[in-house]
């Protein structure tokens, strides 16, 4: 006979929670690999089909919050299946923005379809890598609620900053050497900015699996060193 | 009695409780704040309401039931041979699962403590204060001479809530006050609860941990110990053990892992 488990409902729909959780995150990470792809091969039609990709994962953030909230309402979570479900929230809505941050992308990619480029795109792609690589890795520590791992993560993000200042500072130097670069340039810029955002969003999943893996809420990213600087 | 001067309205000191041979609860320290709300949760059989009953020496009603150690009440242990059993129940009420109105009137039922101790004062009075302090004047006023047995469940308990305040206690008892009532009854027990706890302390045995979790400022989780003796496993602010209790079986119980 098989013996009644009395969390097997509660745990089989966490899994489910989990598993829409991680499709959430491929999606996001797919959308922004291809919309830097298309901006570094002018690809407007593939633009354009990342641009729309992105009402996919709005929805799919909605569908995530609703079976949270239903779970909340019909099991009554407590400890740390509490703190997991209030994380899944805040997670599901940092990942949303990475995907709006993506369809900004695609957006520049249409926005610069008639202008000459000023250079071949390298870097930028390097960075949509290294910022889908750490998402994938927190998605992981998160559903694994691995704070070990989690905690680690942060630490690429320097890589990430590298290379955006990186960025900035190639695309400055065009915008003085020839002013006719600015418009193009400060479309760059922000396509960069937008991935180092994303990056700082790994690490705000990062600080959730310390929650619910710890109870303790705390900053990852304290960047003491750059405020000292100012 | 003097005021204990560290807010704390009682404590176990070392207690142990047996039912003849057999250690029902093992070496419990536990102080109790001050007009706060306690709640001691755990699974069937950890010994929550044997403790319970240890705090106004219910459990000597048990022929066989035994203390050792200490409970201090104004810093006097309660077990003392000196105490009479009589008066700590007067100080320390109690309040029961299901409710038990005595088959008499509604105002009988709230003045019959203060009479039977000799009160002194106007007992309109006390029966009037004591109805309202129970949220249950409005729907009794009219009617103080029908039995207390006509009223609702829900009606009933705070009629006992209200006899219980009667007799002035400092500290109320309560063991599963709301598991015989519909959900809105136990909403305005626990409403209730709020309330008086600005007055009294009070100490709740509930099987229903949103219940602990909605009421109490405090909780105390007992757990079974090998022996099969109730221990006192984790003790914290409420709001700490319910989102981030400190230990596994603490977690593992509230998460409805066992129990």
């Amino acid at each position: 006979m098989k013996t009644l488990s009395p969390r097997e409902t509660f745990d089989r729909q966490l899994a489910e929670l989990k598993d829409q959780l991680l499709i959430l995150g491929s999606m996001v990470e797919q959308i922004t690999l291809d919309a830097v792809d298309a901006l570094k091969c002018r690809d407007t039609e593939a633009a354009r089909r990342a641009y729309l990709y992105d009402q996919k994962i709005n929805d799919k953030r909605f569908e995530i919050e609703s079976a949270c909230i239903t779970i909340i309402a019909t099991q009554q979570p407590l400890a740390r299946d509490l703190r997991l479900l209030a994380s899944v929230l805040e997670v599901a809505t940092e990942l949303e923005r990475m995907g709006d941050y993506a369809k900004g992308v695609a957006r520049i990619c249409l926005l610069m379809k008639d202008q000459p480029p000023i250079k071949p795109i390298t870097d930028l792609p390097r960075m949509a890598e290294l910022a889908t690589d750490m998402l994938h890795r927190a998605l992981g520590a998160f559903v694994a609620t691995d704070a070990d791992q989690a905690a680690q993560i942060t630490e690429d993000d320097d890589a990430v900053d590298e290379l955006y200042n990186q960025i900035n500072r190639v695309l400055l130097t065009y915008m003085i050497s020839d002013p006719s670069t600015i418009d193009r340039a400060n479309y760059l810029t922000w396509a960069a900015h937008n991935l180092e955002r994303m990056a700082d969003r790994v690490t705000n999943i990062c600080e959730r699996t310390i929650y619910v893996a710890t109870g303790e809420m705390k900053e990852l990213d304290v960047s003491d060193d750059e405020l000292n600087k100012l | 009695m003097s005021q204990t001067n560290n807010n704390h309205a009682i404590e176990a000191r070392n207690l142990n409780i047996y039912y003849g041979d057999f250690l029902a609860v093992r070496d419990v320290n536990l102080k109790i704040k001050q007009r706060k709300i306690t709640a001691i949760i755990g699974p069937s059989g950890c010994g929550k309401s044997t403790m319970l009953r240890a705090f106004n020496r219910m459990n000597e009603l048990v022929p066989t039931a035994h203390t050792e150690g200490e409970v201090l009440y104004h810093g006097k242990n309660i077990y003392a041979s000196e105490v009479d059993p009589v008066e700590v129940r007067c100080r320390i009420g109690m309040v029961f699962q299901k409710p038990n109105p005595f088959p008499k009137s509604i105002y009988e039922n709230v003045a019959w403590g203060a009479r039977i101790n000799g009160y002194q004062g106007n007992i309109d009075e006390l029966v009037e204060q004591s109805l309202r302090a129970s949220a249950l004047w409005n729907e009794v006023k009219d009617k103080l001479g029908q039995s207390g047995l006509s009223l609702s469940g829900g009606q009933q308990q705070r009629l006992c809530i209200a006899r219980t305040i009667a007799v002035k206690p400092d500290i109320i008892l309560m063991d599963e006050p709301a598991s015989a009532l519909d959900p809105i009854a136990t909403l305005k027990i626990e409403e209730l609860m709020r309330e008086i706890s600005k007055d009294y302390t009070i100490i709740v045995v509930t099987h229903n941990m949103q219940q602990a979790a909605r009421v109490s400022d405090f909780t105390a989780f007992f757990n079974l110990g090998e022996d099969r003796a109730g221990v006192l496993e984790e003790y914290d602010k409420t709001k700490n053990l319910f989102t981030n209790p400190a230990k596994q079986t603490t977690e593992d119980y509230i998460s409805g892992r066992f129990g």
